[in-house]
């Protein structure tokens, strides 16, 4: 039998009466106690510190997120997420994985652009197909086990993605 | 731009019954600057200066090589900002907003920068009825030319970096102006709509971006910019999307009057009865009743060419109106007043002028 809230294991079941009428509840370890049901005894705790302790870690991630500021032109997140503009072509980089989630969100998934380039064109061509080699071989790094090589090859990416001066 | 009617607002062209304009518009920042919201007014100055010399440079040789009229907005007159504005050459944003900021615009009004809009530029090329490649093309040529004289800011992923991370890639925006009366008719506007939305399409109102659609008229455009390329964006949405809405269109309208015949005539000729009778008329009023009219031309029931119409259209705009008649400007009753009279002379000449 899985949570009312979420697909999760029940760990708490109860029949409400209210009003004459009786109804079943069946709540998981968190929402039990979101809802202030006792656990039962034999629940281990462990189970539910790791969750909390993802709790903590997202938190943490947001107070992050909120606390980013662009060196360069000294906007903040908190103005970015008001305005939804940013501040120079640094903030690109400054909040990145908040970014990312926008630019993705927006464009049905779309990671690169795969676009024209201003001139000096061939540069960019070149630094792209690169690009992609790279991507096709730390797949195939991490799927062979490499993990040195992978590492490696994941840093030379984040490398090529830094802006152009 | 006092001239009251030489834009590509009040023209026709190919598959006009529904395409009112196509326009495509590239957003570009200059290397090296802030973004429009972290700059200065010193800074915007600076920006001005650069794409006003890069304007001057690249005009040598291309299509635009009699030059590009340069006004600077925030010493511009209100009406030339509005005019601007109704012209679709312009965002209302950008009209009215403050702070150093241009536009360049080419002498048969086709082609446009918006220089510090939300993005450094805006560059811009828009044309009466269905002609995207068209505008894509010129659009391109434009960038390209500016592209020689100035650098963009460009990231290796992101492509072309825009003010609004939304943007990215390709800073393209290809809109068609539709007018939709068949499918209202058929209340099968919010049907479009929700479609339209499910292909990544923006749907707007007569004057772009916050604005509410007047009489039937909606602005269809790309959302997506990343992770395609420009050409397949165009094919995309030139090739196949704007063709089905056209097509659904065209459809609504062929049932609309199958169906309700009686019902459509009285709309359209009383619109007709209306704009040739009214002494008081307000902008809105007229751009409804035109609206109904074009409905009118385009299916054969009115005997008026579609061009009087669109002319029509622009002309009863405030800023327009006072261009032909400067009483306009004097009162809210001389407004209406000016407004009416000039809709009334123009369509019995317009009607006596086809037959």
């Amino acid at each position: 039998m899985n949570c009312d809230h979420c697909d999760k294991p029940a760990v708490v079941h109860e029949i409400v009466i209210k009003g004459g009428d009786s109804k079943e509840v069946h709540l998981c370890a968190e929402h039990a106690i979101a809802a202030g049901y006792p656990l039962p005894a034999e629940q281990p705790l462990a189970d539910i510190f790791p969750k909390l302790g993802s709790v903590a870690k997202v938190e943490a991630a947001k107070s992050k997120e909120r606390s980013a500021k662009c060196a360069a032109c000294g906007l903040t997140f908190t103005i970015f997420r008001k305005s939804a503009t940013l501040g120079c072509p640094a903030c690109y980089d400054a909040f990145m994985p908040m970014i990312e989630k926008v630019i993705e969100s927006a464009q049905d998934g779309a990671t690169h652009h795969l676009g024209r380039s201003p001139v000096g064109g061939a540069e960019i061509e070149r630094v792209q197909n690169l690009r992609v080699k790279m991507m096709r071989d730390l797949e195939a790094a991490v799927a062979a086990e490499q993990y040195e090589r992978a590492a490696k090859l994941r840093d030379e990416l984040k490398a090529l993605d830094s802006p152009s001066p | 731009m006092s001239q009251p009617f030489s834009a590509a607002m009040s023209q026709v062209g190919p598959d006009s019954d529904v395409v009112v304009t196509s326009r495509v518009r590239l957003a570009r920042n200059i290397s090296g600057f802030p973004f429009i919201s972290r700059a200065s007014n010193p800074v915007r100055q600076e920006i001005m200066r650069v794409v006003r010399r890069a304007v001057d440079q690249s005009c040598n040789g291309t299509d635009h090589d009699q030059g590009m009229r340069w006004i600077e907005l925030q010493s511009a007159p209100s009406r030339d900002r509005i005019l601007l504005s109704e012209r679709h050459l312009v965002s209302r944003h950008f009209a009215n907003s403050d702070g150093p900021r241009a536009l360049a615009l080419s002498n048969d009004e086709h082609s446009s920068i918006m220089v510090n809009e939300e993005d450094h530029l805006r560059i811009q090329f828009l044309c009466a009825g269905s002609r995207l490649s068209d505008a894509f093309k010129a659009a391109f040529a434009l960038e390209n030319a500016l592209a020689n004289c100035t650098n963009f800011s460009f990231h290796p992923r992101w492509g072309y970096l825009t003010a609004c991370p939304t943007n990215v890639g390709c800073g393209i925006r290809m809109s068609a102006m539709l007018h939709l009366p068949g499918a209202q008719i058929m209340k099968e506007t919010d049907r479009i709509k929700r479609a339209a939305k499910e292909l990544h399409l923006a749907v707007r109102g007569y004057y772009g971006e916050g604005s509410e659609s007047i009489g039937d008229f909606f602005q269809f455009s790309n959302q997506t910019t990343l992770g395609a390329t420009e050409d397949a964006l165009l094919e995309e949405f030139n090739g196949i999307v704007l063709p089905r809405l056209i097509g659904y269109e065209r459809e609504a309208r062929t049932a609309a009057l199958a169906r309700y015949r009686s019902r459509i005539e009285d709309i359209v000729f009383r619109a007709h009865a209306n704009l040739s009778a009214a002494r008081l008329l307000t902008a809105d009023a007229a751009t409804k009743d035109l609206s109904r009219m074009r409905f009118g031309v385009v299916m054969g029931l009115l005997p008026i060419e579609l061009t009087t119409i669109q002319r029509l259209l622009l002309q009863v705009q405030p800023a327009h109106l006072s261009l032909i008649d400067p009483r306009s400007l004097e009162s809210e009753e001389a407004d209406r007043e000016v407004r009416a009279t000039y809709v009334r002379q123009e369509l019995l000449r317009g009607t006596t002028d086809t037959k």
